[in-house]
């Protein structure tokens, strides 16, 4: 397993290189987004209207922050469970987005979505969020302000540590439960 | 009769939910280190060290641990020789949660189910409410993250099904669930009762500490032997395998009907928030 450090935007030969299980320390700029966020970006495509961040290459990070208390850019910030985007994502990843960050598992459309498109999913740590608001430097808030936690925002990251979950060969870090012995 | 002033409440409660989310319960935290001393596997060992780390973190900085700060559950013990005087004793929680979410900079999760628009405070609590013997008030607190909730089910079983359904549908829901809950988790079980009141004891059972035992013989044997078979699943912490998939399961049982048999699983997140005070 091989450990990487990216810039966004990211690249096809940034994730072409990328297996399952190889840890990425991200930099550059990534976006919230999750449940809310994804409906009204849906919306905004199907208006034809233009999306309140380029998607070439980008990373969504799948995050509602808690707030920022005084003199910190953020409050906890760590991924919420992912499958609950999966509608989106594939359309998202047609359209240019490299990556998602989240943790929990991916359907099999957005699996084959990365794969076609040459996109990555990565792991944050659940319940690390404390942790890893430290790789959040700076965040505003580019649109939506009206879902509060759920606004989309622009956070600068520095060497935000991520495990690569489904990488664009079809491969995958999760484990299957091994249901024939259990019990 | 004994008072206790509406305030008195108001700040306990404030400041339960405070605790919760910013310290790792101690429990918690000797599973933690056990976990981490037994887990051979690497990526294992990294989520632990992490979870620690992120531990110490909240603590030191008061950031909370995790940026789901919940929904606040209330397990509420009123004795009958005890009443809150100045305001009603809901609207206290309510009070007290809007004040702690707000002063500890907790994220408010709570909002309408189908615009989705955020009540913006943190309320309503979800209280549970019980007359006991007494002149105290017990208050009990969690903070319930919505990504291990959405892993909990409800089921009726055939009593016929008895023991061993009940364990092939708690593995399976825990395998069916894999990475997603924030694993490794605590699985609280609530066996009978009716179809509401079994999730309310599958949630009850969560409020007990880790490294109890059950004062029922038999019931702590079969918490056992479930803890044993979920981490036989090897999901692991985070779901990247390992021996830890779960940190415990609490079970309560309660007598049902003839033709019944309920049972909820309430899958709890790692980091098992949750505090509790007596006025």
């Amino acid at each position: 397993m091989a450990e990487y450090t990216l810039n966004t935007p990211l690249t096809d030969a940034d994730v072409e290189k990328l297996k399952a299980g190889d840890v990425v320390f991200l930099n550059g700029t990534i976006y919230s987004a999750r449940d809310a966020a994804h409906k009204k970006l849906m919306e905004l495509l199907d208006a034809g209207k233009e999306l309140p961040f380029d998607l070439k290459g980008a990373a969504i990070y799948y995050v509602g922050p808690s707030p920022a208390p005084p003199g910190r850019p953020i409050g906890a910030a760590g991924p919420t469970t992912s499958y609950r985007m999966d509608t989106y994502a594939p359309r998202l990843h047609s359209l240019g987005l490299k990556a998602t960050i989240g943790k929990g598992k991916r359907s099999d459309e957005v699996k084959a979505a990365m794969r076609e498109h040459t996109g990555v999913y990565f792991g944050a740590t659940g319940g690390a969020g404390a942790l890893l608001s430290n790789s959040i430097v700076e965040s505003t808030v580019i649109a939506f302000e009206e879902l509060g936690p759920e606004a989309i925002r622009a956070m600068k990251v520095k060497d935000f540590p991520l495990l690569v979950i489904n990488d664009c060969h079809g491969g995958e870090l999760y484990v299957k439960p091994r249901l024939d012995t259990a019990g | 009769m004994r008072e206790i002033p509406v305030q008195d409440v108001i700040d306990a409660v404030a400041a339960m939910c405070i605790k919760a989310n910013t310290e790792l319960p101690d429990d918690v935290r000797a599973k933690f280190e056990q976990a981490m001393a037994e887990e051979t596997s690497a990526s294992a060992r990294e989520v632990l060290r992490q979870l620690l780390e992120n531990a110490d973190l909240a603590r030191d900085t008061k950031l909370p641990l995790c940026q789901d700060c919940g929904l606040a559950v209330f397990f509420v013990e009123v004795g009958d020789d005890v009443r809150v005087v100045g305001g009603n004793l809901r609207e206290a929680i309510n009070e007290g949660v809007r004040k702690g979410y707000a002063d500890g900079f907790l994220r408010k999760s709570s909002c309408h189910p189908l615009t989705r628009a955020n009540t913006g405070d943190g309320t309503p609590a979800i209280i549970h409410f019980d007359m006991v013997p007494g002149d105290k008030l017990k208050l009990v607190y969690m903070a319930k993250g919505g990504g291990s909730e959405n892993m909990s089910r409800v089921t009726m079983l055939s009593p016929a099904q008895g023991w061993e359904g009940i364990k092939k549908f708690v593995v399976e829901r825990v395998a069916e669930a894999g990475p997603n809950p924030c694993p490794p988790t605590v699985i609280g079980i609530g066996i009978g009762g009716t179809f509401d009141h079994s999730a309310k004891i599958a949630k009850q059972s969560l409020m007990r500490r880790l490294d109890d035992t059950h004062p029922d013989p038999d019931i702590a044997a079969r918490e056992k032997e479930l803890e044993d078979a979920l981490n036989d699943l090897g999901i692991g912490p985070m779901g990247l395998g390992g021996k830890t998939t779960v940190l415990g399961v609490k079970i309560t049982m309660e007598p049902c009907h003839l033709a019944s048999l309920p049972l909820a699983v309430n899958v709890q997140c790692h980091s098992q928030r949750h505090e509790e005070v007596v006025l």
